[in-house]
């Protein structure tokens, strides 16, 4: 029963500080109250689309500014995308960094859009980090006959 | 947590599930709102956009007209921006629509502007919802689809309700999301971005829908 304290202790812990720090907001709260019986690992599954999400936009973003003549709307479609999702699971720097993209986009300012880019591939590529060690903190407490603690 | 189940509130001896069409380009989005209906005790049917929407109630021109499976469909969520069909050109055809003109429409938008807003509201939707959803604004749907149900129909009477009155308190009207102060003039930047979000200081409505909200950043 040590183990598990231990682990679920850790858990809360690191669950406080990726708030604390802006990487998670209430909307993944929300998200790991719908999580039930009926649907164990709904979280996971979420990010994992989030995940994916990401990089297919990452992607069209860059490609999209490669371009001789960067056609705006197109990034701007594709960051107003990722910020929808990032809204979805509650990963706020990613939300943040988006906000800030567009402004860059409606000003067709490309060293900005560039800058943005950077920002957001390193804030999801954190974020994912940050969730995969999460998760399997989860893992190794149920592993440890525990559950999972409810988050407030 | 409780589920809020539609089923709770059903007339008694009702077994009926309301079912839900959910139309949303995002796989995220489809995913979570999936969920927020499951939990609220309804059948689900999600597809990623407007084209796929009609052809599941049957209204793309092909035979038949009940979806493929037959089920009824009692309320279709549809996200707004949406890459081909808008949920706002989606939410026209249903309106139009002799046979599906009846099913209450809900759309969903990250962007909480309020010309958006009023066309929808003005094209028949019964809300707008601003995104991220919460469980609480589909437990309060299920509450109003389904009392909508039990009352005759009347959305002729309904529509005209909508648009003028402000301090309707009625639960069972769902002209909360309309009851607005005469909207700003909003300024649209080139990409219909977020540039009006930041005038929408409205006091909240006593049936505080989604709209009201200040999102951070937004």
């Amino acid at each position: 029963m040590d183990v598990v304290n231990q682990l679920q202790r850790q858990f809360l812990d690191y669950s406080a500080s990726l708030h604390r720090e802006g990487f998670l907001d209430d909307q993944f709260t929300q998200l790991q109250k719908l999580q039930d019986e009926n649907s164990p690992d709904f979280v996971v599954e979420v990010a994992s689309l989030f995940f994916e999400d990401c990089e297919k936009l990452i992607n069209n973003m860059a490609r999209a500014l490669e371009q001789q003549g960067v056609d705006f709307k197109q990034v701007d479609a594709s960051v107003h995308q990722l910020k929808g999702s990032s809204s979805s699971i509650g990963a706020m720097r990613v939300k943040n960094v988006c906000i800030a993209f567009r402004s860059f986009c409606e000003a067709q300012n490309r060293e900005g859009c560039l800058r943005c880019l950077q920002q957001v591939t390193h804030e999801y590529s954190l974020l994912k980090n940050k969730l995969q060690t999460l998760f399997r903190l989860e893992q190794q407490i149920l592993a440890a006959g525990g559950s999972v603690p409810a988050i407030e | 947590m409780e589920a809020a189940a539609a089923a709770d509130v059903l007339p008694s001896g009702s077994s009926q599930e309301l079912h839900v069409l959910a139309v949303d380009d995002s796989y995220v989005d489809r995913k979570v709102i999936e969920k927020l209906l499951k939990i609220s005790s309804c059948k689900v049917t999600a597809v990623e956009s407007g084209a796929r929407a009609l052809q599941f109630l049957g209204l793309d021109g092909e035979k038949g007209s009940l979806g493929f499976d037959g089920l009824k469909v009692n309320l279709i969520m549809t996200d707004y921006s949406m890459p081909g069909m808008t949920g706002y050109e989606l939410l026209k055809k249903i309106k139009r629509s002799s046979a599906f003109r009846e099913i209450p429409v809900v759309i969903m938008s990250s962007e909480n502007i309020l010309t958006r807003i009023d066309s929808c509201l003005e094209e028949g939707a019964e809300e707008f919802l601003v995104k991220p959803v919460k469980l609480s604004d589909v437990r309060r749907l299920m509450k109003d689809c389904v009392m909508r149900g039990e009352t005759e129909g009347n959305n002729a009477g309904r529509r005209v309700d909508k648009r003028k009155f402000e301090d309707d308190n009625h639960t069972s009207s769902l002209s909360s999301s309309s009851s607005l102060t005469p909207s700003p003039p909003s300024t649209t930047a080139p990409f219909g971005g977020d540039v009006a979000t930041s005038e929408l200081v409205s006091s909240s409505p006593p049936h505080s829908s989604k709209r009201a909200k200040l999102h951070d950043g937004d």
